[in-house]
Parts: C-alpha cells; sequence; structure tokens
C-alpha cells in the first residue's frame, strides 16, 4: 500500500500511470453515459408525481455528487501535499479544481431547471441550493487563490489551505436536506441501503452515476499530466518523454 | 424505436432538453480545456527544449 502510494508520488511515475488510464476511462465514460442517456431518457418510465421532469436527474445527481467528490479529493491531494511534501499532491489539486466548479455549475444550473416546473422558481435561498452556491465561490476562491501569487509555490499552499479549510462545507451540502427543512429531496438512491426507486429509473442512474465518475477520471488524468509538464519542465525526464 | 411524446416530455421538453443539454456542453468544455492545457504544455516544454538548444549552440 505504502510502496504504491509511494511510487504514485513520482511524477514521471503519476505521468504514465495517467496516460495509461486515460483512455480506459474514457471508453468507459463513452459506453456507460451512453447507455445511461438512452435508458434514462427513452425507456425508464415517468415518475408518478413528477411526470417527465423527473428525467433531469439523469444529469443532475451525477454534477451534484461529482461536485462534492471533486472539492473533496482537491482537499485530500492539497492536504497530502501540504503534510508530506508530495508535490504531485498540487498538480492533482489545481488539476480537479476547474473539474469540480464545472460540475457544480452543472448541478446549479439543471437543479434550477427542474425547481422550476416542481416547486415554481428557479432559485430559493434553500440550505442545499444555497451551500452548493458557496461550493461554486469556494472552487472559484481556490482557483483565484493558486493564481494570485507571482511564486507558483505559495499559490499552491495557500490554494491548498483554502480547499482544506473549505471541506467542511462538503457534509453541509450533503446533510443540509437532513439538517434543516429543505424544499430539496432528500437521498434518492439509498435510504438506509434501501433503493428509493424502482430498478427501470434505477439502473440509468447507476450507469450515469459511474459514467461520469470515469469522464472525471479521464479528464483528470490528461489535466494531471499537464500540469505535472507545466511544473517539471526542466526535468530531464519531461525533455526527454517530450523530446521522444 | 423512441415513444410517441419523446420530445414533448409531458409537456416538461423546455426543462428537461435544456438541462441535458447544458450537462453534455459541461462535458464537451472539459474535454476542450483540457485538450487545451495539455497541448499549451507540450508547447512550453517545446520551447524550453528550443530555447536550451539555441542556448547550446
Amino acid at each position: 500500500m505504502w510502496t504504491w502510494f509511494h511510487r504514485l508520488a513520482s511524477p514521471p511515475h503519476l505521468y504514465r500511470t495517467a496516460a495509461a488510464w486515460a483512455p480506459w476511462l474514457a471508453f468507459a465514460a463513452v459506453i456507460l453515459i451512453g447507455y445511461g442517456l438512452v435508458d434514462g431518457l427513452v425507456f425508464a418510465p415517468p415518475d408518478y408525481q413528477q411526470g417527465d421532469a423527473f428525467r433531469i436527474i439523469y444529469v443532475h445527481a451525477p454534477s451534484a455528487w461529482l461536485s462534492l467528490f471533486g472539492y473533496t479529493l482537491m482537499a485530500v491531494a492539497g492536504a497530502v501535499a501540504l503534510i508530506w511534501r508530495i508535490k504531485v499532491g498540487y498538480a492533482v489539486a489545481a488539476a480537479a479544481a476547474p473539474i469540480g466548479a464545472s460540475f457544480t455549475l452543472s448541478a446549479l444550473v439543471t437543479g434550477s431547471l427542474w425547481g422550476r416546473p416542481m416547486w415554481g422558481t428557479y432559485w430559493a435561498w434553500d440550505p442545499r441550493l444555497t451551500s452548493e452556491l458557496i461550493l461554486l465561490f469556494l472552487y472559484f476562491g481556490v482557483i483565484s487563490l493558486r493564481k494570485a501569487f507571482e511564486d507558483p509555490n505559495r499559490g499552491d499552499r495557500a490554494s491548498a489551505l483554502l480547499g482544506i479549510v473549505g471541506v467542511v462545507n462538503v457534509p453541509i451540502v450533503h446533510f443540509s436536506v437532513y439538517w434543516w427543512n429543505s424544499l430539496h429531496q432528500g437521498g434518492t438512491v439509498m435510504r438506509l441501503g434501501k433503493p428509493e426507486m424502482p430498478g427501470s429509473m434505477l439502473w440509468p442512474l447507476l450507469a450515469m452515476l459511474a459514467g461520469f465518475m470515469c469522464f472525471f477520471g479521464a479528464v483528470l488524468c490528461v489535466r494531471v499530466r499537464a500540469e505535472i509538464l507545466s511544473r517539471e519542465r526542466q526535468s530531464t525526464w519531461v525533455r526527454e518523454v517530450v523530446a521522444a | 424505436m423512441i415513444r410517441s411524446g419523446f420530445w414533448a416530455m409531458g409537456g416538461y421538453a423546455r426543462f428537461v432538453w435544456p438541462s441535458i443539454g447544458f450537462a453534455l456542453a459541461i462535458l464537451a468544455w472539459n474535454i476542450w480545456s483540457a485538450r487545451r492545457h495539455h497541448a499549451r504544455a507540450l508547447l512550453r516544454v517545446r520551447r524550453a527544449i528550443q530555447m536550451a538548444r539555441s542556448e547550446e549552440s
């Protein structure tokens, strides 16, 4: 376990690992998202209360899930870099931030479009919606802070610190629907270990969740490679890889 | 075979299709942005190599 961790902390090893994983993750993402969209939009039955509007869940739930996953990954990578002084942690955090921010925006926009027919409004200062909006601002803060310093090392450290402090918002987003009165519905996929949806609706949702995760992984691999190239461009191994 | 009323989405088409479209646009932006980021990083390294070579010669 620790050997694997230490090997992954080596920039050349992570660069090659990311290159090997990216096409497989991209392939899995295309298959899973393709299946999930067709099954969810064409074959899944309409919801007995929400009708066909419920189909927004097939893009909203995976986006919302990745918004939280992306932030947690960014904070953990930043913490690893700060605590153990592992430089690739900063590269992973920098790579994860724009992807997570884009999925947070997607969750907010698709949620807003779902809210209009169900709640009668595009936006409400509801705990779930407000904490998700704060998450988007935290992403913007982390991205901006990294670029605000002339010294990239200081930018990396400051943004990692903000990422770690902001991770407190992740459980708030997740549990807001249970802690406070909320317009937003509670857990959809699993509640007390039992799915809330019939299989015909659940399978395409699980495929979309897995597909979006694979997509996130594939894009992360490409971005991590770019970050490593930028950060290690004076290294001999980078010059050998690029020249080859 | 697409079911009848598929495009109408039971009267919710103006909410469902923009949601799907926006999410797919986000996926497309991620692909474009990551590839551009990688291409720029490669270009920077190649320039650094060229500069080092010109300094040597």
